[in-house]
């Protein structure tokens, strides 16, 4: 089973400077702690206090899973998952 | 230093001033490692606040997409305030997640007295460093008067 899983540049150091890793695993969660186990650092990149980090975005193909069902959102063979880290501030402290 | 084309800076202060009260964002969108902002991308704002400002998250899915297509990254990310001064403030400076990016600052808080202030950063790790910006006509002509290399372009 193989998920794509595309890494954005602020999270390659986790993976030896590489843009996309392969997974596998059944859910978003899965696939977040199969890549942990090759890529130590990596989920604490993603992932706070059992949830979806608010400012990561995670992409199922071609929908945020947020919209989905967050890290329980299943995952099928040939999938592909995007990482981006939103863009985001403002002038509120 | 950020060199940017006249054209793309009147661009990014037009949308400032279009969506002032809010905070407009954008990104301006160069060859990867070219450092040249050549193709401007206005973004929405997902949050429409004055004091906020969030790229939708599908939006900035397809744009990342395409600069990846066409072998682009983000060369510059930019955005407004509206009533304060274009310096990154914490909530800016914890949420700049692409290093290799040039982070523009306009202000539209004069924008009944005057033009409005762009100012040029890098954010890389917490750590915030002011750059000059110079400005380039489309003939390849460096405009650049006494003031402009102070702090930016203090009046455009």
């Amino acid at each position: 089973m193989s998920i794509e899983v595309r890494i954005p540049t602020i999270m390659r150091q986790y993976t030896g400077g590489e843009k996309a890793v392969d997974g596998a695993g059944d859910t978003i969660a899965a696939v977040i702690d199969d890549l942990e186990s090759r890529h130590p650092g990596l989920r604490e990149r993603l992932v706070d206090n059992g949830g979806l980090r608010r400012f990561v975005n995670v992409y199922l193909n071609d929908e945020d899973v947020r919209f989905l069902d967050g890290l329980k959102t299943p995952v099928a063979d040939g999938d592909s998952v995007t990482v981006l880290p939103a863009v985001a501030g403002g002038s509120a402290r | 230093m950020l060199e940017i084309r006249r054209d793309v800076v009147d661009a990014i202060i037009a949308h400032a001033r279009r969506d002032h009260p809010d905070e407009a964002c954008g990104v301006v969108a160069g060859p990867v490692g070219s450092d040249r902002p050549e193709r401007l991308v206005p973004m929405a704002n997902a949050e429409r606040s004055p004091t906020f400002y969030r790229f939708d998250s599908l939006e900035q899915l397809k744009v990342w997409r395409e600069m990846d297509d066409r072998d682009e990254e983000p060369v510059v990310i930019y955005h407004s305030h509206t009533a304060t001064e274009a310096y990154p403030s914490r909530t800016d400076v914890s949420y700049a997640s692409e290093p290799n990016a040039h982070y523009v600052l306009v202000s539209t808080r004069s924008i009944d007295d005057g033009a409005p202030e762009v100012r040029s950063y890098r954010i890389v790790d917490g750590e915030v460093t002011e750059e000059e910006v110079r400005v380039v006509t489309d003939a390849g002509d460096m405009t650049r008067g006494p003031k402009d290399t102070e702090r930016g372009i203090a009046a455009v």
